[in-house]
């Protein structure tokens, strides 16, 4: 475990002092007051909450020394920031330094179907806002960071698609973070309706350079905070997937949290690919409150240098004859560090549950760490609930069959790493979505 | 001195009343008021260690030892960010830590006396060692009553004598790995039996010699509101094996009983140690015990736990594997029934290239049993061909049953190997109809599939143990369907 600062020298609010908070709000004047009063409340937790320390079970491996929160800037414009190109096609909504930039793009969109921005929703759909955003209880041991999401959220998208409708094309969100020292909010609102069917990617990428699948211009890139949130609903027999794709700068302090809630018979699936910053805390909760509801959680890391990931699950089985299935796989280079802490909560009544959980490290050099929690909590008896966790190098057997068919060892590898990231991006069904994270991969991964 | 018979409670045949409390801990359930020569009164202080120290007559190092203990108890607080909070029910000022009749055990039954022998015979301990052992030990609240080893095993160059013994005779071994495998202040309960340890073994087994027989030591709780604290440190020489096993009962008193025991094992190149536990302590014990081992040059250290007493059990028996190709095995088997948490586990310390460890664990819910693995493997940077495997299986009997898994794996670098698999399931309906189908009741069918269930880890027991698991298991299982 490496060694961490004493936390209690160290400031626990950084910059997101109460006159930052308050110039804050000064920018948010004309948000209706109930929105405003939320922030207010967050804000006070995010001041009184104590930082996480070494001890606490939630950031056991966790580098804690190198959470800081210092020089950080919010409400920072920046008019001349690039606009990197989305391996996605162009972007029903694109925030920048947390404002929306332009009007959304013309993409028609089915009748019904609502995409527009936080602050927009605040005024019109304060109803459905007030019920879903940041909705859910921490349990992941992130509530200082998500109280400072709460208090600090410039602007997101808020995305709802009424019963019964279907979105064929996935809808597109891009998150920019733009200059040296810039603090983000990101946040992505889903509401899917009653039998709804929608496809939701954010993109998350710092504006250092025109293309995502250009080489980096330095590699570690400006430094950068990002506190992001998303929040997924699905109601009763709803068909959410959910795509993110984290390509921050290699200086970013990068959080991220995900609260799903899954209702009858409806199926949300989550895929997070993990590219970028320097330490990216990832937290994710579903909850499967009805008969029927199936959850399927994938996450894809592809680690390298001394980037750490650090990823939390949460499975709550909260009602009888519900499903989940998690697969987390990491590949790690040279000092990379990840972390997998997984937990699969069964609740007395939920019988007749199904839940799954893998974490599969593959270790590609001799500093790498992973580190693996794979925990279940199960209080029903009818149930069917595994897990498992392996960590390894790439087959010696696989490499030697490649090697014999001609193909030079670095190329085997190769090979075989991409056929490793290949089982979690074949879970998708969407092919132009496949080809396009598969390529963001390949741009960093590729040698 | 006779018995009074009145204080003689025996348990009501486990059979009836409620059958899913009853665990068969009849066999043990009844205590002889016994007068203690020497007793250290109630609660902890300075003066409780030095009482023990100086009724011990020990060197003033090991007192030393004690007191530097005890403050690094007194500052360490109770674990409870990761544990259960009901170790906050344990009130170390009502506890007595020290009750003996004398510090020198007898060689012979004949010797002990009637009170404590009558005790251990109602438990089989003299029968088991004329059939099948090789030495006995057998302790008496603070103190072992009785010691003896077979004269053939002596003659080898064994020595196997109670702490007390081996720290005052012996010193030349025993100080030297003495406290070095689990320091003092590795938790506070290891603190806490360091600063008032009193009986278990210790033992020795010289380069190359093969004890052919298991030793064996009886941990016994006669009184209320005790609690024993026995140390026992086991060195295998170059080349040595050594099989040991340790029972232990209690009466079930209305007041809860703290066991803290802190077992070393230390097994030099190419040793082999195997280290049996069956626990069956009353379930008002709280049993909070450090087990770890070290294991030299192709040497290997094998736990057998099994879990099947106590109010709360929190033991994770580990194994550093210090030098190449060390091999560390843990099998675990644990029931919680009603009333009942086991929190169990292992821990696998890879420190050098080649080693491999095993973890096999597995547990059965009963009731409103709770039972919880938590384990370490971890493999830090720079070491070559180390492998893991883990398996823990939970099966689930009742509605209300409840299981927990906290494993934690740390793997550095790509020329090492870890996997770890989890399973949580009930027993299986069509597997219990079939054998209703074939005439068996269904209690006796869920009792065979439960033991089915462990099989292939009880038949690694020596078979008056797994003869006696079957036993304890099928009882347990009577009256829990329906």
């Amino acid at each position: 475990m490496p060694a961490s600062a004493p936390t209690e020298t160290k400031s626990t609010i950084g910059s997101f002092t109460a006159e930052a908070f308050a110039a804050h709000l000064a920018a948010q004047a004309s948000a209706p007051a109930w929105w405003l009063d939320r922030k207010r409340a967050a804000y006070a937790a995010f001041a009184s909450l104590p930082f996480p320390k070494r001890t606490d079970e939630s950031w056991r491996f966790s580098s804690i020394g190198s959470l800081s929160l210092d020089a950080f800037e919010v409400e920072r414009v920046d008019p001349n920031a690039l606009s990197p190109a989305s391996p996605f096609g162009s972007a029903h909504l694109t925030f920048i330094n947390n404002r929306v930039a332009g009007t959304p793009a013309g993409q028609t969109l089915p009748p019904g179907v609502i995409v527009t921005t936080l602050a927009e929703a605040a005024h019109k759909h304060a109803d459905l806002l007030k019920a879903h955003f940041m909705a859910q209880p921490q349990k992941l041991g992130s509530g200082k960071f998500a109280a400072l999401h709460t208090a600090f959220v410039g602007d997101g998208a808020f995305i709802y698609v009424p019963r019964g409708v279907a979105v064929t094309d996935p809808i597109v969100v891009t998150h920019i973070a733009s200059g040296a020292g810039t603090a983000v909010f990101p946040h992505t609102l889903v509401i899917a309706e009653e039998n709804a069917k929608v496809v939701v990617v954010d993109y998350f990428v710092s504006a250092d350079r025109p293309s995502p699948l250009a080489p980096r211009p330095s590699p570690s890139g400006e430094r950068q905070l990002a506190v992001g949130a998303n929040d997924l609903y699905a109601a009763h027999g709803a068909q959410l997937t959910y795509v993110a794709a984290q390509d921050w700068s290699r200086d970013t302090l990068s959080f991220q949290f995900n609260s799903t809630i899954v209702r009858r018979d409806a199926r949300v699936q989550s895929l997070n690919l993990h590219l970028g910053a320097r330490q990216a805390r990832h937290e994710s909760l579903s909850q499967l409150q009805a008969p029927g509801a199936f959850s399927e959680m994938l996450a894809l890391t592809a680690a390298e240098g001394a980037q750490e990931f650090d990823q939390r699950t949460l499975q709550i089985h909260q009602a009888p004859n519900t499903k989940s299935d998690l697969l987390y796989k990491n590949a790690l280079r040279d000092q990379a560090r990840t972390i997998f802490s997984g937990l699969i909560v069964v609740d007395p009544d939920a019988q007749k549950t199904d839940a799954y959980q893998s974490n599969r490290n593959l270790m590609l050099s001799d500093d790498a760490e992973a580190n693996s929690l794979p925990g279940l909590e199960i209080q029903a008896n009818d149930v069917r609930c595994t897990h498992g966790a392996t960590s390894s190098r790439i087959d010696p057997e696989q490499e030697f069959y490649l090697q014999s068919r001609g193909i030079a060892k670095p190329e085997a590898d190769e090979l075989l790493t991409f056929g490793f990231f290949e089982e979690v991006l074949a879970r998708l069904e969407n092919t132009a979505l496949h080809d396009a994270l598969n390529a963001l991969v390949k741009a960093k991964f590729a040698k | 001195m006779k018995p009074s018979t009145d204080t003689d409670t025996l348990a009501p045949p486990a059979a009836e009343a409620n059958p899913v409390e009853g665990i068969d801990q009849s066999s043990g359930n009844f205590s002889y008021k016994v007068d203690y020569a020497f007793d250290a009164g109630t609660g902890l202080s300075e003066d409780t260690v030095r009482y023990i120290s100086s009724v011990k007559k020990e060197a003033p190092w090991i007192l030393e030892f004690r007191l530097n203990a005890l403050k690094k108890f007194l500052s360490m607080p109770m674990p409870t960010h990761w544990a259960t909070k009901d170790l906050e029910n344990i009130d170390f000022n009502k506890i007595r830590y020290y009750l003996s009749q004398g510090q020198k055990p007898k060689r012979t039954w004949d010797e002990v006396p009637d009170d404590i022998k009558k005790t251990f015979e109602r438990l089989g301990i003299p029968e088991q060692e004329r059939k099948f052992l090789a030495g006995v030990e057998a302790q008496f609240d603070s103190e072992a009553a009785y010691s003896n080893i077979k004269d053939l095993v002596s003659k080898q160059g064994v020595i196997f004598v109670n702490s007390t013994e081996g720290l005052r005779e012996h010193p030349e071994i025993f100080k030297k790995f003495f406290g070095k495998v689990i320091p003092t202040g590795d938790n506070k309960f290891s603190a806490l039996n360091s600063a008032v340890f009193s009986g278990g073994s210790f033992i020795y087994v010289p380069p190359g010699v093969k004890v052919a027989q298991p030793l064996q030591a009886y941990f016994r709780i006669n009184a209320e509101n005790f609690g024993q604290f026995e140390r026992t440190l086991i060195i295998a020489d170059e080349g040595a094996e050594v099989v040991y096993m340790e029972g232990c009962t209690a009466p079930k008193f209305s007041t809860s009983t703290l066991h803290s025991a802190v077992v070393e094992l230390v097994a030099l190149k190419g040793a082999k140690i195997q280290y049996i536990t069956v626990q069956n302590w009353a379930n008002n014990v709280f049993n909070l015990v450090t087990k770890r081992g070290v294991a030299h040059e192709e040497a290997e250290i094998k736990w057998i736990d099994c879990n099947i007493g106590s109010r709360l059990t929190m033991k994770y028996p580990g194994v550093v594997l210090k030098g190449r190709k060390a091999r560390g095995e843990v099998i675990s088997i644990a029931l919680a029934n009603d009333g009942q948490h086991q929190d169990t586990g292992a821990k696998m310390i890879h420190a050098a290239d080649e080693t491999t460890s095993n973890v096999i664990a597995k547990s059965i819910s009963v009731g409103q049993g709770r039972s919880t693995y938590r384990g370490i493997v971890h493999i830090p940077k720079h070491l070559k061909g180390c492998k893991n495997n883990t398996e823990c299986d939970a099966l689930l009997i009742n509605t209300n049953s409840r299981t927990d898994t906290y494993p934690a794996i740390t793997v550095r670098g790509d020329r090492n190997a870890t996997q770890h698999e989890a399973s949580v399931s009930k027993v299986n309906e069509e597997m219990i109809f079939y054998m209703q189908q074939r005439g068996l009741t269904e209690g006796q069918a869920m009792s065979l599939a439960v033991n089915g269930f462990i099989n292939d880890l009880a038949r690694q027991f020596p078979m008056e143990y797994s003869v006696e698991l079957k036993r304890l298991i099928d009882l347990e299982m009577e009256g829990s369907v329906g």
